[in-house]
């Protein structure tokens, strides 16, 4: 017994003036690299601090929120906002309650946020529908722990969760777009849709439809079925040999011209039906990647244990094959995220659109630093998010371990 | 053995798929191929009179023309104002315009679609964009690339500038004006070329180049957001002319003449004097002209397809064209307003008689 045990790696304990001596100071040239990296480094954030605090204009953020969260969206219905917001709140909170992990920490940073926001000087209309998030993000939590203990209780909690999470997209759209006819979801058109708000539906649409695309596409692309596969293979090789920027024209500017006269699709919808063909095909190829990795000798237990193919794809091999490209596929939807800012040559409105429109007000003319290093924060901070939560997943389903 | 008949079935499918892919395009043709026979195409006056409202293609993010006001999240502006003046024209409603932002490269297309009913987009109105992108409506607003320079230099015409570094943006016709001009003037200078228009100007402000050329109306914008204004000066050269106005999607001959006579409208109603303000004394004048102009009499504005009083309309809503350039246009800096003035004061705007 005593033989076969194994020996921990030794710990090796670093003080913090031993580490700093270690790293950064030896030998002579990292002393002299390290002194020279720090003085660029103060000079930067210095300059940097200085505008910030003293002479950035920074009231073209605060006079145009509305236009950077929300856009054109009537200020008369932006409770729909607000609600969809809370809707997503609550399902945080259930989650963080539920299962805890990094979604827990999702709704810790959202919380969070949401009580700092509720501190800075805002209408307190505004800091009522703050305060209620943080109130959603709460009760879900409170509701998700006190159900996390007992079977019994936890189980259909579980499933409304998961429910929950699937409802939201379709809620989403029809709070926000509503019903032409209707006194109290008036009907918002697509095009008055806006700033961050448009930004997060253009890349949520396209993930959420994207992704099973391109798993559909993956397993067209290695399908015995030739015609399948000649499809798949030249509607791949077909988008990527394209700049998205050429799809996105195509969706604006030329589908009109193949559309029958008098049916008119939104151009909104335009643009999310560019960008979801766009990623599909990227994502089959991450995806199919991820296919051929897994060994030959799975897909033939599966049949020797009596699957059949569709058992064989959707029980053994696509669970595993998808695990594997969680990090090439969150880095896919992430230039996605950051893709969408292109609809701004379409003329749409999202984030950097609305900051070329308010940019254009005389009021504020001049204030490009302000607008674009705002709108640059706002998309790091989202991108973060993203990658955080795939490193996380990463983890949690042990990519790379196993 | 199984697989055969499948293969065939998927390549007639394909098959039958291209096919119809083939046929749809040859039943378009008979109306694409002659856009320019009228009792094929709809009127669009009557199409925007169904519908409702107008949808006007505007730029956007230009300063004073069309931007986001911060208040009212509506597109604010010269351009944008003309698109109200054709919705409280039409409807007696200013609002009733879906503002449809559009791309320097997007606009032509935009036009030939259909995606737009008229086009109010710092649009130069040219020969050749008249034969092909549709009808130009009255010009609005008279533009023209110009010249700005330090007023300490006491530069004041071309020939003072020989030698000189003059900043430009690249890529944009006043590149090749600049050249032009100054080509056939015989004067030597140093382009000094910036792809993006904010580094034009920076470049300008930090003394790179002793002079920065664009369109006026851009330069004037510019201007009054230095920190100095009053020490640059626009010189009173005009490299090029650049006439911007409305365009309407050629074949609807009844829309375009509401455009072009709703823009006449507004400057014909400043030569009478008449603002929003102090319309209503005007409704019981005696003046003949004033009265058909304003529907009391006759029936103007029937034969043009509109209700008589169109012109009450626009005035009270919006306002007469020297209301909605004092809004938009003079906070830029854009006064005296020169050539876009009325032809009684020494300017290009002249309307043709109401009557």
């Amino acid at each position: 017994m005593a033989v076969s045990r194994t020996l921990e790696p030794p710990k090796v304990r670093v003080g913090p003036g031993e580490w700093v001596r270690k790293n950064l100071l030896s030998p002579w040239y990292n002393a002299l690299l390290t002194v020279i990296g720090l003085w660029i480094l103060y000079e930067v954030g210095r300059g940097l601090a200085v505008w910030a605090l003293t002479q950035a204009r920074w009231d073209v953020i605060t006079d145009n929120i509305r236009l950077f969260l929300v856009g054109q969206f009537p200020p008369g219905q932006i409770w729909r906002v607000w609600l969809s917001l809370l809707f997503s709140s609550l399902l945080f909170g259930l989650g963080g309650g539920l299962w805890g992990g990094t979604i827990r920490q999702f709704a810790c940073a959202l919380g969070v946020a949401f009580f700092l926001l509720a501190l800075l000087p805002a209408s307190w209309a505004t800091r009522g529908w703050l305060i209620g998030n943080l109130a959603a993000i709460l009760l879900g939590y409170g509701t998700g722990v006190w159900g996390q203990g007992n079977p019994q209780r936890s189980r259909p909690l579980r499933y409304a969760t998961i429910g929950g999470w699937l409802l939201l997209f379709p809620v989403l759209v029809m709070l926000l777009s509503g019903f032409s006819g209707t006194q109290v979801l008036p009907r918002v058109e697509a095009g008055l849709w806006g700033g961050l708000l448009l930004t997060f539906l253009l890349s949520l649409v396209s993930i959420v439809l994207s992704f099973p695309l391109g798993v559909l596409l993956a397993l067209g692309r290695r399908s015995a079925l030739p015609a399948v596969r000649l499809f798949s293979v030249l509607y791949i090789e077909l988008i990527r040999g394209v700049p998205l920027v050429t799809v996105l024209f195509m969706a604006d500017i030329m589908l009109p011209l193949f559309l029958p006269e008098g049916l008119r699709i939104d151009r909104v919808v335009r643009a999310m039906a560019g960008f979801t063909l766009f990623s599909a095909a990227y994502v089959a190829e991450n995806v199919r990647g991820g296919l051929q990795a897994i060994p030959e000798g799975q897909i033939e237990a599966a049949r020797a244990l009596g699957l059949n193919g569709f058992q064989t794809t959707f029980l053994i091999v696509l669970p595993q094959a998808l695990r594997l490209v969680i990090p090439a596929n969150v880095g896919q939807f992430i230039s996605l995220f950051k893709d969408t800012s292109l609809v701004a040559i379409m003329g749409l409105l999202e984030l950097l659109g609305i900051g070329k429109a308010v940019l254009a007000n005389p009021a504020y003319m001049g204030l490009q630093r302000e607008v674009y290093l705002f709108v640059a924060l706002i998309y790091g901070v989202f991108s973060y998010a993203m990658s955080y939560a795939s490193r996380r997943l990463e983890i949690a389903l042990g990519v790379g371990e196993r | 053995m199984r697989r055969v008949p499948f293969i065939t079935l998927c390549l007639s499918l394909i098959f039958v798929l291209l096919l119809s892919a083939c046929r749809s395009p040859a039943q378009e043709t008979p109306a694409q191929g002659s856009p320019q026979s009228p009792p094929a195409q709809k009127e669009l006056l009557d199409a925007i009179l169904q519908r409702g409202k107008i949808i006007c293609g505007v730029n956007g993010g230009l300063p004073g023309f069309s931007y986001l006001d911060k208040n009212t999240g509506q597109f604010t502006g010269f351009d944008a104002d003309y698109c109200r003046v054709l919705a409280a024209a039409l409807f007696n409603d200013p609002n009733a315009v879906e503002f449809r932002p559009l791309s320097a490269a997007e606009r032509s297309v935009a036009l030939q679609t259909g995606e737009i009913d008229v086009l109010i987009r710092n649009t130069t109105w040219t020969s050749s964009r008249d034969a092909t992108w549709g009808d130009f409506a009255p010009t609005t607003f008279y533009d023209g690339q110009g010249m700005m320079v330090r007023a300490a230099s006491g530069a004041t015409n071309l020939e003072d500038l020989k030698g000189a570094t003059i900043c430009v943006q690249s890529g944009t016709t006043t590149e090749l004006n600049l050249a032009d001009q100054m080509r056939a003037r015989d004067i030597t200078f140093t382009p000094l070329v910036f792809e993006d228009i904010d580094a034009t100007y920076a470049a300008y402000e930090e003394g790179r180049c002793d002079a920065v050329t664009s369109d006026r109306s851009q330069l004037a914008a510019r201007r009054s957001v230095f920190k100095n204004p009053d020490e640059h000066i626009i010189m009173d050269v005009v490299l090029s002319k650049e006439p911007l106005g409305p365009v309407v999607p050629h074949g609807s001959p009844r829309w375009f003449d509401v455009v072009k006579w709703a823009v006449f409208a507004t400057i014909q109603a400043e030569e009478f004097g008449i603002t929003s303000k102090n319309i209503d004394q005007f409704m019981t004048t005696d003046n003949p002209e004033i009265r058909r102009f304003l529907g009391l009499e006759g029936d103007l504005g029937q034969q043009l397809g509109l209700s008589n009083d169109f012109v009450v309309r626009i005035i009270r809503h919006v306002g007469n064209y020297g209301e909605i350039y004092d809004r938009s246009l003079t906070p830029l800096g854009l006064t005296p307003r020169g050539v876009n003035d009325l032809w009684t004061r020494g300017g290009l705007l002249y309307s043709p008689p109401f009557r």
